[in-house]
């Protein structure tokens, strides 16, 4: 794989605002005992590569209810769809939640993951302290994209 | 009958970088015969082997999932809105 190929699969940087991050981080712990889903939708460059800007965050049913694994619920991936295009954006990456294990695609997630332009976001509240990060998961290969954390200046009284 | 198909972003690549096409058929399986004629890289995502519905796919005519309805057999009218999905999953 050449340099520049490589270097474009361990990106974007996945942008979150603070309040993006702590709602994903949440619905994870009340998904609990069971993995929990959700969507992300954001701007995307012609290519259909995603900016790693975040402007939609939509909790998913996991249909499996299952604590080892999740099935974004179609009908809520359907309504993320239908959100996205009416904002003009596009479905960028996906979440889900690791119980008892780090956040690090597991080879199921790997296996099933179909859409190689998406970031796959990880949660684990495996320690007392949940962790997030970030991959873009090519052909049964793992690469790992920077997460930075926004916060947001609003109500500015100057 | 002409109905609207949207693809997702994994599937766009094999039509031309398409959002959504249009094709004519009285069913879903026409439709997706009539799509995979246009765009044949498309056949291997939609329909399995067996010849049904590929199992990593969710269609959806309008709001209801045609595996509920009467999967590819699910009848349409002018200005139905088929939507395909891809199944988000892992472990």
């Amino acid at each position: 794989m050449a340099d520049q190929d490589r270097a474009g699969f361990a990106s974007p940087t996945l942008r979150l605002t603070a309040d993006q991050h702590a709602l994903i981080v949440a619905q994870c712990f009340d998904g609990l005992p069971d993995e929990a889903c959700g969507l992300l939708a954001g701007p995307v460059t012609p290519e259909l590569e995603p900016t790693g800007e975040v402007h939609r965050i939509s909790p998913c049913v996991n249909a499996d209810a299952s604590a080892r694994t999740y099935t974004v619920d179609s009908r809520d991936l359907l309504r993320a769809m239908r959100d996205a295009e009416a904002n003009e954006l596009e479905l960028i990456g996906v979440w889900h939640s690791h119980t008892h294990t780090d956040a690090y695609p597991s080879d199921t997630d790997v296996r099933q993951a179909m859409e190689p332009g998406w970031i796959y976001v990880l949660v684990s509240l495996k320690h007392a302290e949940p962790a997030l990060r970030a991959y873009r998961i090519r052909d049964g290969n793992v690469a790992e994209v920077d997460v930075e954390v926004e916060v947001e200046v609003t109500g500015s009284d100057l | 009958m002409a109905v609207e198909v949207k693809l997702p972003t994994l599937l766009r690549a094999h039509a031309d970088g398409a959002a959504s096409v249009s094709a004519d058929g009285s069913t879903v399986g026409e439709v997706f015969s009539a799509i995979i004629d246009r765009y044949p890289g498309l056949g291997g995502s939609l329909i399995g082997d067996d010849g049904a519905l590929h199992k990593f796919v969710n269609v959806y005519k309008d709001d209801d999932d045609i595996r509920y309805l009467d999967g590819l057999d699910t009848k349409l009218v002018d200005g139905d809105v088929i939507s395909i999905l891809p199944a988000v999953a892992g472990g």
